[in-house]
């Protein structure tokens, strides 16, 4: 290449090469027999057969002990709010206007928490330990997915210290399942 | 590299379609097999752990990451990954075992590619500038190599077609986890019409869904575990230009360098266990191995008998490990591939205790 060509172009500084690939995602067994109780109304833990902890939704092995998890445990329609953030940022195509709370909740009778979100409650006075309900959309939108459960609201319960949070029982928290 | 010591492997069926099973539900059952072997519990009952898959493949991001969930990573274990195919993993953790920061070694590698296009998705590890922007996918660039071998005159249709008969053969007699197997004729395979020329569709290896793994250590734990052992005595890995048109695609000049420098000529090679996933490849390969009648060459049917991509090139090695540790033979050579048409090549020679 000559000189008087190298000077006379722009330097090349980036390339446009769009990616677009095509996948049939599938969400695992054991995924795939959560999301089917789920369509039914009902959130199933797995319990692993080494250490006893129940976790929802499985992945099919505790990661703990590396033990598939084939016990199916039914879990409450309560949990305990072990983190929380409040989402002050909009995010595009989102149709959940901020200020909301994103949580981790662990449902009674589990061990390990998921992710949700929580309305009905005063931002301001949202704290761990907190127990809440889960409130389900109408059954005839129930579908194979967590928004089945619209959100979580607060419950006039004692809240959870925070050594016990993950280990409510499925009788609930002082009994009150 | 000191010489080091494989205790088990085990892998699993190769199919088609794994269906709904995840990362974690595939790499479990043949962990659990591999590590019984040696009469061990989980990743805590070994110094590293050391994985080998792409997420590519099934289009979920990270699944290298939830694929630890399988291991009993509690409390924290060391462990590493690497986007290729477990073969390197296991160099890897040789590494970690030369350096004495290891004694032992879990290694495996899992590929669910059913849920994608696999040969479209590889075309995204090529060059990004020149080659990935044409989406060239691997099968076309193989069909590239078979055409100027088939041009040159270094080999004809029937070698290609007496390639997978063999490899259907074998994986019918010796293979269980084999995903095409069964007899068929020169005849009958040079019948079929081509698929992408010069290439027929049983040229190509299949596309399969599945794991494997493997357990290594120092000689000094494996005679303490007192369990049957095979020895990596030598192993090196060479890469080519990612530049297609600056190779000699009628060679593998990376492999016949990996074979100098692994003394795969240093004694008999009794077999050989080839990652070609081209009919035409085996042949390149065999040559750059200096291999004659001598060897017997993909007994297991190689991965034209099934493919789990970031699996096969560590089964490879675990094929010839098992031969030597049942006492069939007394020594091998193991090869695995990466990249297209044979751009990355590492060769292992195991040899009995």
């Amino acid at each position: 290449m000559s000189e008087e060509t190298t000077s006379s172009e722009d330097d090349i500084t980036a390339i446009e090469t769009p990616v677009y690939l095509t996948y049939n995602f599938t969400a695992g067994e054991a995924t795939t027999r959560f999301l089917h109780q789920v369509r039914k109304g009902k959130v199933m833990g797995q319990r692993c057969p080494g250490c006893g902890n129940v976790y929802a939704p499985a992945r099919g092995s505790c990661a703990a002990c590396g033990l598939p998890t084939s016990e199916e445990v039914e879990l409450g329609n309560k949990a305990t709010v072990q983190s929380f953030t409040i989402v002050w940022i909009p995010i595009p195509n989102n149709p959940i206007q901020p200020p909301y709370i994103v949580a981790n909740l662990v449902p009674d009778g589990a061990n390990i928490s998921f992710i949700h979100l929580m309305s009905e409650c005063d931002n301001d006075s949202v704290h761990i330990g907190q127990r809440v309900e889960a409130v389900w959309k109408p059954e005839e939108e129930w579908d194979y997915a967590m928004d089945n459960i619209r959100y979580f609201r607060p419950l006039d319960e004692p809240d959870v210290p925070i050594e016990m949070i993950g280990k409510v029982p499925l009788s609930g928290w002082e009994g009150k399942a | 590299m000191k010489d080091i010591a494989i205790v088990s492997f085990a892998q699993s069926d190769c199919r088609r379609d794994a269906g709904a099973c995840n990362e974690v539900e595939l790499i479990m059952p043949v962990i659990e097999q591999a590590m019984q072997a040696v009469g061990l519990n989980n990743s805590q009952d070994v110094d590293f752990t050391c994985s080998g898959s792409c997420d590519y493949q099934q289009g979920a991001a990270f699944a290298f990451v939830m694929g630890v969930d399988a291991l009993g990573a509690v409390p924290p274990i060391k462990e590493s990954h690497v986007e290729m195919d477990a073969a390197w993993a296991l160099y890897e953790s040789m590494l970690k075992i030369s350096m004495g920061q290891a004694e032992s070694a879990l290694i495996y590698g899992f590929g669910k590619s059913s849920p994608g296009e696999l040969p479209t998705v590889l075309s995204q590890q090529l060059d990004p500038y020149y080659l990935a922007p044409l989406w060239v996918d691997s099968v076309s660039l193989a069909a590239l190599q078979a055409r100027v071998l088939l041009d040159r005159g270094l080999l004809s249709e029937q070698d290609m077609a007496a390639v997978v008969a063999r490899s259907r053969a074998n994986a019918k007699a010796n293979n269980p986890h084999a995903q095409l197997a069964g007899d068929v004729s020169v005849e009958e395979l040079l019948a079929e019409s081509p698929w992408v020329a010069p290439l027929r569709k049983h040229d190509c290896c299949p596309i399969s869904d599945g794991a494997s793994a493997m357990v290594i250590c120092t000689i000094e734990k494996a005679r303490a575990w007192g369990k049957p052992y095979a020895v990596i005595r030598g192993i090196d890995h060479r890469m080519e230009s990612h530049n297609i048109g600056a190779r000699d695609l009628t060679r593998s000049v990376s492999t016949e360098l990996a074979a100098a420098q692994a003394g795969v000529d240093r004694g008999p090679v009794e077999v050989a266990e080839l990652y070609a996933p081209f009919s035409h490849q085996e042949i390149i390969l065999s040559q750059a191995l200096g291999l004659d009648d001598s060897t017997e060459i993909n007994p297991s049917g190689g991965v034209l008998a099934g493919n789990l991509m970031m699996a096969s090139g560590l089964s490879r090695i675990g094929e010839v490990a098992t031969r030597i540790m049942s006492g069939d033979v007394r020594r091998g050579v193991a090869h695995a591939t990466s990249g297209p048409c044979l751009q990355h090549n590492l060769v292992a020679v195991l040899e009995a205790a």
